[in-house]
């Protein structure tokens, strides 16, 4: 067994409404991939995008699992909720379309730039969401070969 | 731009960050919306915000903002000041509004975080 097969998962409870903790996860997910060596514009890219995300799920979930899984070749952050889902992600990817509550807004988040700000970050993104069910961000980000 | 620099142009306080005063940066980003500042901050970049909340001090560490400016003469609560200075980030504190710390920082040649127009 060589290193070369190995990759890594880490797993992140996000609860809904638990701004006080926001940001925890994203951190501890860029000191991993510091730890691994990756290129340090792929990890600026991959913890904008997973800080995104969390946000996300924090404001607009009823709480859901931020997941980094990092293989030789991808490194992809998973953000995944039971709810409410998105009713229309064309929509939802516009720059500025926010559905934010006040209390984000008070804290200057809810400018409707989380998903295109992800998207921007990412080299693939594949979103599903169902109301009543719930939503599924997958962020892909290439490691480049050293 | 240094540091020392910025902080003479804006009359500023300084709240944390003695020691890094000689550290370089390369260009501004001002908002109040965290969103914003995430999509447009690149490295070694000197953010001036309205925003005190902790966020912000988080938001600097994940992007590896070199310096905060809160404008308006807004003081930041201590825990915040603290925050920033286990982090490792200037903070400094400007009496002039985001405009005129904005227009002093761009006049004086320090650049914007505009993506390519």
């Amino acid at each position: 067994m060589g290193g070369n097969n190995r990759s890594i998962e880490q797993v992140f409870y996000i609860k809904a409404g638990d701004f006080a903790s926001a940001g925890e996860a994203s951190s501890q997910i860029k000191k991993t991939l510091k730890q691994l060596g990756v290129d340090s514009g792929v990890v600026r890219r991959a913890t904008i995008a997973a800080y995104e995300a969390e946000m996300n799920l924090i404001i607009h979930s009823i709480g859901g699992e931020l997941k980094l899984k990092v293989t030789p070749e991808t490194i992809i952050i998973t953000a995944e909720d039971k709810g409410p889902g998105i009713p229309d992600i064309d929509l939802a990817m516009q720059e500025g379309y926010s559905t934010a509550p006040e209390i984000a807004r008070e804290l200057g988040f809810g400018a409707g730039m989380g998903l295109p700000n992800i998207k921007r970050n990412a080299d693939r993104l594949n979103i599903q969401s169902k109301v009543g069910e719930g939503t599924l961000v997958e962020i892909y980000f290439d490691i480049k070969a050293r | 731009m240094k540091i020392e620099e910025i902080c003479r142009l804006l009359n500023a306080k300084l709240l944390t960050g003695q020691e890094l005063l000689d550290r370089e940066v390369f260009s501004a980003c001002a908002s109040d919306l965290m969103s914003d500042i995430l999509s447009y901050v690149k490295n070694q970049t000197v953010l001036l915000t309205g925003l005190t909340n902790a966020h912000v001090i988080k938001m600097a560490e994940i992007l590896e903002v070199t310096a905060i400016v809160f404008v308006g003469g807004r003081m930041p609560a201590n825990e915040v000041v603290d925050m920033a200075r286990k982090m490792g980030v200037v903070v400094l504190v400007t009496e002039y509004t985001m405009y005129e710390a904005c227009g002093r920082l761009y006049s004086a040649g320090l650049p914007g975080c505009t993506r390519e127009l």
